[in-house]
């Protein structure tokens, strides 16, 4: 029996996955600034206010402290909410809801109040959009204790991950960055939740370990390709969850293959490479063959001009010297 | 010959500034449009804002303030940025990309910046220009500088925590700022009337203990007016002021916009109150203003933007080597005062 595929893309997927929530559970509501009249900013929620109305498809105005704060309010009131902020630059301006009050209240209070709240953001680079909507701070947020981060970085994912997070009694964030909004493919037509608990290999090979996530994955898996046409297999891990990490799948995959390639679209000093590097040297130290590779963005806020931050941001040439130097070899 | 039509004095000084105006609110008009072009052809990428519609607002405020002012911005600079005195040539570089671009390069259109005629950029972060302003004032107010910090933003950022909270310690601490709202009636897709509890935005600046009021955005004598009275009692220490400027966007909030979320008619409507040719056709009809004038002014304007686009064609790029530059300053300590 083989599954109906249908057409699908990114945008239309986490659409889906919604409207899909949206419909199983009328706790349910998504708000956020822009999402039902305009559309949301990326075209994600478009339709869904003529469908479910706006009261479930709230406008919220410029104020993201006090949104998503209501979202942690409304969430322990009871309902499930999801909570877009446009990108996770602008995240920022509720930082301190986020992490004051979400990812510390079950802890704080003894495990009296519990935050089941979904929250949606955009990240990454790419599109010229320069320092102030430009950044892969997912790292950041997987340093928070009581937050879950995932980071879609498949159609599947997109369409799977966030009822999946819905069920989490605990705050989840999920990052969707936003050059993949357009990714087009095939998936499943009964395609639904996923889980959140394991890495994914999405390429077996048997030389060396790249590891990364979310925005990366398509330039990691370009890159694998590369290096086969010269002879190396690389094995691809998508980490899918970045808090918490799941070991056992890249420090398998690294036990086997002996070398590791980590792609970050985040910066390296402090980030969620050095993290990986660190765990990797703590627990499979003896089975490395070479130092760990990183392959991050230049530790630069994101320029404008399109040669710069080309420049900056991890490229496919980056990856493949990366993947030659833990094998001694020049590209 | 009763009914001769009066030719324009050239010596009327007041007809003189006002066609000054005009040539303002043209350059930002035009060259707005070229960038839209230039957009399609892909030569200027990222976010694009187009301020048409709004001009009068920039260039009725900048013409009140002086050289050592400052002014802080928005993410819809490119009016801003021109009526204050930025080099065209400088801010057509910037949206290419180049290295003599007003923030080589690194800004693009969302973040012009200009130390020269104290253009503090370009913050893309809704609000996040207000408290800056607050802090330009305070360094004012305590070295006993009688300047004036001019800060613009949206009536959209009038619901973030930073209008609060910069307007409570703007006015608390009697600093010398004009906060500017150019009220254009939506943030991004979202009405006024959809993101503010109290629509009348002025009132409630004024509920912080300063002299706030609304004005027609859409008349450059109007906003200038204001502008004039709000500076002059700001510089004699008059504490903050705030102007509701009453105003519409007639182009989608960015290139990006499909602009579903308000009525044809109602866009249609709005452009009838067009700022440039309202205040060209004022001109005309009360004799200040020849055709000919006209048809001199908006030739300079495309030449000069002409020639923007040109040095922006022909402008270098930041050698790639130079990519990590300005993430730390490039002099010691002791060098910066
Ligand atoms: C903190 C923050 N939240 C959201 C955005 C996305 N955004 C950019 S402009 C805009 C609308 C702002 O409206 P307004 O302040 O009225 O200014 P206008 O664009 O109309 O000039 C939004 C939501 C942002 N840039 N910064």
């Amino acid at each position: 029996m083989t599954a109906t595929m249908v057409k699908t893309t990114y945008r239309e997927a986490l659409r889906e996955a919604i409207r899909e929530a949206l419909q199983r559970d009328e706790r349910v509501f998504l708000m956020g600034e822009d999402v039902g009249a305009y559309g949301g900013c990326f075209g994600v929620s478009l339709g869904l206010l003529e469908d479910f109305g706006p009261e479930r498809i709230r406008d919220t105005p410029l104020s993201e402290s006090a949104f998503v704060g209501a979202g942690i309010g409304a969430a322990i009131g009871g309902l499930r909410p999801i909570v877009e902020v446009m990108t996770v630059n602008f995240s920022l301006l509720a930082l301190d809801q986020i992490m004051n009050t979400a990812a510390s209240l079950q802890h704080m209070s003894g495990g009296q109040y519990a935050v089941p709240l979904v929250i949606r953001m955009t990240t990454g680079a790419g599109r010229q959009l320069a320092a102030q909507h430009s950044h892969s701070l997912e790292g950041w947020y997987a340093h928070i204790p009581g937050l879950r981060i995932v980071t879609p970085a498949t159609l599947e994912d997109a369409r799977g991950m966030l009822w999946t997070a819905l069920e989490d009694p605990d705050p989840v964030l999920v990052f969707e960055h936003g050059s993949l909004y357009n990714l087009a493919g095939e998936i499943a037509a009964d395609a639904g939740p996923v889980d959140l608990d394991h890495a994914a290999v999405r390429r077996p090979g048997d030389d060396l370990t790249l590891i990364t996530y979310g925005g990366t994955l398509g330039r990691t898996l370009e890159a694998a390709e590369e290096l086969a046409g010269a002879g190396v297999s690389a094995e691809v891990v998508d980490l899918r969850t970045l808090r918490p990490l799941d070991d056992a799948t890249y420090l398998g995959s690294v036990t086997r293959t002996h070398r590791a390639v980590i792609v970050d679209e985040g910066w390296r000093s402090g980030s969620l490479s050095a993290e990986l590097s660190a765990r990797i040297t703590e627990q499979a130290f003896y089975d490395l063959d070479a130092p760990v590779e990183r392959v991050c963005t230049e530790e630069v806020p994101i320029p404008y001009a399109q040669h710069l931050e080309e420049e900056a941001l991890p490229q496919v040439r980056d990856i493949v010297a990366a993947a030659h130097r833990t094998l001694g070899e020049q590209p | 010959m009763a009914a001769r039509r009066r030719t324009p004095a050239k010596a009327d000084p007041a007809a003189e500034h006002e066609r000054e105006l005009l040539r303002t609110m043209l350059r930002i008009r035009r060259f707005e449009e070229a960038c839209a072009e230039l957009y399609s052809a892909t030569k200027i990428r990222g976010f694009l804002h187009l301020y048409v519609g709004e001009e009068a607002v920039a260039t009725g405020v900048m013409s009140v303030l002086e050289p050592d002012d400052a002014v802080v911005s928005t993410y819809r600079e490119h009016g801003h940025a021109l009526a204050r005195g930025v080099p065209m040539d400088a801010l057509m570089a910037e949206m290419f990309g180049r290295q003599t671009g007003c923030s080589r390069g690194r800004g693009g259109s969302m973040h012009l910046f200009h130390a020269d005629t104290r253009f503090v950029g370009g913050n893309a972060i809704v609000g996040g220009g207000l408290p800056l302003a607050v802090g330009l004032g305070l360094a004012d107010h305590l070295a006993g500088r009688p300047r004036v910090t001019a800060c613009f933003f949206g009536e959209g950022a009038a619901a973030e925590g930073e209008f609060h909270e910069s307007l409570n310690l703007a006015a608390l601490w009697h600093l010398p700022v004009l906060f500017v709202c150019e009220n254009n009636r939506y943030a991004m897709g979202t009405s006024l009337a959809h993101e503010h509890a109290r629509t009348d935005i002025a009132l409630r600046a004024s509920s912080y203990g300063m002299a706030a009021w609304a004005v027609d955005g859409m008349d450059v004598r109007a906003v200038e007016e204001s502008a004039r009275q709000a500076v002059e009692a700001i510089r004699h220490g008059g504490g903050p002021h705030f102007l509701e400027v009453r105003t519409y966007r007639f182009r989608a909030h960015s290139m990006y916009d499909p602009d579903r979320y308000r009525p044809k008619a109602e866009v249609a409507e709005e452009k009838t109150h067009d700022p440039v040719t309202a205040l060209a056709e004022l001109m005309t009809s009360e004799g200040r203003l020849t055709d000919r004038q006209l048809a001199t002014l908006e030739k300079e304007v495309a030449a000069e933007i002409a020639a923007a686009v040109e040095h922006a064609e022909q402008a270098p790029l930041e050698p790639v080597e130079d990519l990590t530059r300005f993430v730390h300053s490039d002099r010691t300590p002791a060098e910066v005062t």
